[in-house]
């Protein structure tokens, strides 16, 4: 690791601050961003760490119903705490194991967004609105391909709000040695439609499957989208699945998805 | 009942108690005062010529002690390797010279090329970035078929090509099998791969150099499973340090699986560093390291083919292997496709012609060799898979084929050279049979099928060759070293014991088996026992742990040490009782006189031994004290049949176990517990070598299975929990304690049985174009392999 100089500031504002200067950089959980220091495959100058601001951990439910997680929010507490969204809270407590839960936060992981990661399938499945220090992004905005969003330099993510739908689930098909997604589907059925988010899959990172919304939407059923397909191509290849495999998997996954979700 | 003590107690391991509570002293632990640390920077290119070294910017770093490249080592010797393999045509295999630090050209990703050495540990290696280092690039040499083409580049440039042997056994059987083959009723052929893999100890090697001015002694503390072979190694072959001004330390070690057997550069770097600059320098490995320099193991690709005559009887076998060497030879490393593959290719069958061929190959890829099986596991696997094949092809049950051609008599001569001194394998299958619950397997199927799942199950038996190994036969083989061991009773005046042993333990529990044996043998109580180890100016010159040896061999060495204190111990207490000698009997630590109740405790023996006021002083020495070394007259044949039963999800093509069952035969058992808890570890190893496990390199030779993230490690819930069964035994006939080892069985038992067993699934849903898939079976391929 190189050296870097550290701020734990107690507001939205101050880390807001912090972060203007050169070389800074957020420091949520640590769970991915510590590794790449340790390797030495990043040197940011200052670490802001987020997890002191009070005002960006917990979560809690809106008046609209909504649940709203603050940006510093470790799994392990939406597993425990948001029983309101009980397909959220059940993605949260799988990922990763419990170190990893007890230290890694929403905010992190939808910032990084990891082709492979879980939060990304929750809010772009259930169209959750990120909100940062500076504007509201929807979801269907924020994701802009494998480790690449919406979020400026130096903006940071203080809550997220997930609309709760009528029935929804997250199905996780573990990569072997990561445990992180193979191929993870979040569904979710809204008054208005479905929607569908696969991640793990594709090498442009997580992504709506809107064929399957669309049978979904009319008939809220596994067999819905017997007859639908996805591309081979455009699906990531590595040593634990060839692009054939995974386009496979969205279908087998997304099927069992809706089953759980019925 | 069961004992609650001595040989067949399951007594409690008592190092657990140090290893759970954070006292282990593990070589990290070891920090001597005002030792400097070493970064080594490797190459991150799997072949290039250096064209030019530049570490003046960087020895001006802070903390920086001094920089060492491979011009420093020039004078030094290389990494010699252990083993001599002589090929078909009776030529020595070609054996490249391995530095220390690179010499002009670096062969592997990782391959070290300078060392930097400096206060802290992160100065280092701030300052090995800063070493300016040039490489032009070569084409990779990463596919064995592909090295051996006409005009591939060479990863060594002065040998010949990259074949360092062409190895043919037996290969006077060469024409006759060829014949047997042509001649068969029917031919089995399977082509498969053993995937290579990481051995991944909980715990990254390790070195510690120290050096004292005053004694000119030099002082190795490493994660080493043999201090010995270490210090011999090390002193003779690389460093010219005699071996009483040179001390190996390996102290508690956080699994070794093989990959700690060997002596590795950092080693020789750390006890050279610490002369030259006349301080302690020492290195840890980050995981990251250990990936890309611990020795790999496995990584054989192998055509095999199995004659049959009309009655289904096994009339020949013949294979055709490349193994991976990698860039170097590792210490061992041309034994294992060879000694310890071809010879076992037998297995538990009466196969009268067997021809193994094996080529080695250098690639530029980390070495490899031996890890938990080292050979066997390769050749149990591809003969207990060829077996299942050549079942399935022939509408016959796989059991009953095993069964019609079981060696049935012992001693057994194979073909390939080993003499079988005991086994019962009809025994083993019955009790599988039993254990497993074959026949509820319909019932358990139908079940699974209920549920949408495959289910399906695998069996296969396995034999092994452990004790490694008696000195004069692995001569003529070419080992370049003995493999007896030895062991020290060193009996205190006071009555206790301390055993100074040869083998190391490292996670095996010898503290707590070994006195078990000398407890047994005395009568006295296994706390006043205790076993030193790992300390090669506390032990007798042993081997170390390895090939399932230490209770054969080590574990024999002890019990002849214990014989001589018993006789010596005998004749004190003959003075003390004023008895005949041939009178004494020896039991529950009394000495007393056969017919009278004269006795005399085993403590006042022990104390006379050492106050020797009344003692026969004329005729015996004071003091009670005994060294043997003990050289095993054949190896130990341990053996067994292990099942598995699998489901596979159709739709995803994933696999998990849903039982697993292994009867071994071990011969005498000293700890039931530990016997357990050694088959069981290595089932999970086996069952990660054939779900999980894979080092994949690219076609530029990068690992890209170089961390946990895509080297997938079995975990508690990929293993299911295990039926272990162990009361088949039939002693072994050379050995005092009856004992074969069970350390390796489990890794070398259980990967054909999984794969078996996933084939079988895929048959009973209908797919029955699947003949083989390689391992890692995992969920993609066997997705892939149902696609057809
Ligand atoms: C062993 C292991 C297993 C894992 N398994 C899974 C899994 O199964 N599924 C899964 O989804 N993830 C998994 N993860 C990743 C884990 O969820 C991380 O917590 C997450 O990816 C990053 O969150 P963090 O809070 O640790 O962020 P950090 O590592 O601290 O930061 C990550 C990045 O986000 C930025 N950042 C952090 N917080 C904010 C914020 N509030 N606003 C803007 N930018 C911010 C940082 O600057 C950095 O660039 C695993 C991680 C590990 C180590």
């Amino acid at each position: 690791m190189y050296d870097f100089e550290f701020e734990k500031p107690g507001s939205i504002a101050e880390a807001v601050a912090a972060l203007s200067g050169e070389d800074a950089q957020a420091l949520g959980g640590g769970q991915t961003l510590i590794p790449t220091l340790k390797q030495r495959l990043n040197a940011p100058g200052k670490l802001v760490s987020l997890t002191g601001i009070a005002e960006m951990r917990g979560v809690c439910v809106g008046d609209g119903g909504e649940v709203i997680i603050g940006g510093a929010t470790p799994h392990a507490v939406v597993a425990a705490g948001a029983g309101a969204y009980p397909a959220l809270a059940a993605l949260a407590g799988q990922i990763g194991d419990p170190a990893v839960r007890n230290r890694g936060t929403i905010g992190g992981s939808l910032a990084n967004n990891d082709p492979a990661a879980c939060y990304p399938a929750a809010a772009l499945g259930s169209g959750a609105v990120i909100v940062t220090n500076a504007r509201e992004i929807a979801a269907d905005d924020y994701f802009q391909g494998m480790f690449t969003t919406a979020l400026e330099e130096g903006e940071i993510i203080t809550e997220v709000r997930f609309p709760v739908p009528q029935a929804a689930h997250y199905e996780k098909f573990v990569q072997p040695a990561s445990r992180f997604a193979l191929t993870g589907v979040f569904v979710a059925r809204f008054a208005d439609g479905v929607r569908v988010a696969v991640t793990g899959a594709s090498e442009e990172g997580v992504f709506r499957w809107t064929d399957a919304e669309a049978a979904l939407s009319e008939t809220f059923a596994p067999e819905a989208i017997d007859g639908l397909n996805v591309a081979a191509e455009g699906m990531i290849g590595d040593l634990h699945g060839t692009p054939d495999y995974r386009a496979h998997l969205v279908k087998v996954i997304t099927k069992r998805a809706v089953k759980a979700a019925q | 009942m069961p004992k609650d003590s001595g040989i067949g107690a399951s007594s409690k391991r008592r190092e657990d108690v140090r290893f759970l509570t954070g006292a282990g002293n593990y070589t990290d632990d070891i920090n001597i005062h005002g030792q400097a640390y070493v970064h080594f920077l490797r190459s991150d290119v799997a072949h290039g010529r250096i064209t030019s070294l530049d570490t003046a910017a960087a020895a001006a770093m802070p903390g920086v002690v001094r920089i060492f490249t491979g011009a420093d080592f020039e004078g030094v010797g290389g990494l010699p390797c252990g083993w001599q393999i002589t090929d078909r045509h009776g030529a020595p295999m070609q054996e490249p010279a391995h530095p220390v630090l690179a010499q002009g050209k670096v062969r592997h990703v990782g391959d070290p090329i300078a060392a930097v050495i400096a206060e802290t540990a992160e100065q280092a290696r701030d300052a090995a970035e800063a070493i300016g280092v040039d490489i032009e690039e070569l084409p990779a040499v990463v596919d064995m078929k592909a090295a051996l083409a006409e005009g591939s580049v060479k990863v060594h440039d002065d040998l010949s090509s990259n074949l360092c042997y062409d190895w043919g056994f037996v290969e006077e059987n060469r024409e006759a099998v060829d014949k047997a083959i042509a001649d068969a009723a029917h031919v089995t052929t399977l082509e498969l791969v053993n995937n290579r893999l990481v051995a991944n100890p909980m715990e990254p090697r390790v070195a510690v150099g120290d050096y004292s001015r005053a004694t000119d002694e030099s002082t190795l503390y490493t994660t080493s499973q043999n201090p010995h072979v270490i210090r011999l190694l090390m002193g003779a072959f690389v460093l010219g340090i005699p071996e009483h001004k040179l001390r190996v330390v390996a102290p508690d070690v956080g699994g070794g699986f093989g990959t700690k057997i060997f002596h590795y550069a950092e080693e020789a770097f750390c006890t050279f560093a610490a002369r030259a600059l006349n301080r302690p320098v020492k290195w840890t490995a980050s995981r990251s390291e250990a990936f890309i320099s611990d020795a790999h193991g496995r990584d054989h690709v192998t055509k095999i083919e199995l004659a049959l005559d009309a009655d289904n009887n096994f009339t020949a076998v013949r294979t055709e292997t490349y193994a991976n060497m990698g860039a170097y030879l590792s210490t061992f490393a041309p034994s294992v496709p060879t000694w310890l593959h071809g010879t076992l290719m037998a297995g538990n069958y009466r196969t009268p012609l067997i021809y193994v061929n094996v080529k080695a190959v250098f690639t530029n890829t980390v070495p490899v060799d031996a890890y938990r099986g080292a050979g066997r596991p390769e050749a149990t696997y591809q003969l207990e898979r060829v077996i299942d094949k050549a079942a399935r092809e022939l509408g016959v049950d796989p059991i009953a084929l095993r069964r019609q051609n079981f060696i049935s008599e012992f001693p057994y001569a194979t073909p390939v050279a080993v003499e079988y001194d005991t086994g019962d394998y009809v025994a083993t299958m019955d009790k599988l049979e039993e254990i497993a619950d074959l026949s509820g397997f319909a019932a358990r199927r139908a079940e699974s099928e209920a549920r949408g799942m495959l289910r399906g199950l695998g069996v296969n038996c396995y034999i092994e060759a452990c004790g490694i190994a008696p000195s004069n036969l692995v001569g003529q083989l070419g080992a370049r070293a003995g493999l007896y061991d030895a062991a020290t009773v060193r009996v205190n005046a006071t009555g206790s014991i301390s055993v100074m042993v040869g083998a190391h333990s490292h996670g095996q529990g010898h503290e707590t088996s070994f006195p078990q044996v000398v407890a047994e043998m005395l009568g006295i109580d296994e706390s006043m026992i205790d076993i030193v180890h790992g300390d090669s100016s506390k032990i007798p010159f042993g081997m170390g742990t390895y090939g399932s040896r230490s209770i054969a061999v080590c574990g024999s060495a002890m019990v002849r040490a214990t014989e001589k204190i018993v006789n010596k111990a005998k004749k004190i207490a003959a003075h003390l009782l004023e008895a005949a000698e041939a009178d004494i009997e020896l039991k529950d630590g009394q000495f007393s006189v056969a017919g009278t109740d004269k006795s005399v405790a085993w403590g006042d023996v022990t104390l006379a031994a050492y106050v020797p006021h009344n003692y026969p002083l004329e005729d015996i020495e004071p003091g009670l004290e005994e060294t043997a070394f003990y050289d095993p007259a054949n190896f130990t044949y341990p053996s067994g049949a292990y099942c598995c039963e699998v489901e596979v999800d159709p739709e995803t093509g994933k696999v998990t176990i849903e039982r697993f069952s292994a009867a071994d035969d071990f011969g005498n058992i000293i700890n039931p517990m530990i016997v357990s808890g050694q088959v069981h570890g290595g089932i999970a190893q086996g069952v990660g070598q054939a779900l999980l496990e894979q080092a994949v390199y690219d076609a530029d030779g990068q690992l890209l299975s170089a961390s946990y993230m895509d080297y997938a490690m079995p975990r508690a819930d990929d293993v299911p929990f295990y039926t272990v069964d162990h009361s088949c035994a039939t002693p072994c006939t050379h050995n005092p304690l009856g004992v074969k080892g069970c350390g390796e069985a489990g890794a070398i038992g259980s990967p054909p049985s999984v794969v078996n067993a996933v084939i079988d699934a895929l048959h009973s849903g209908g797919m029955t174009h699947v003949s083989h898939i390689d391992m890692p079976v995992s969920p993609s391929r066997v997705w892939s392999a149902m696609q057809g």
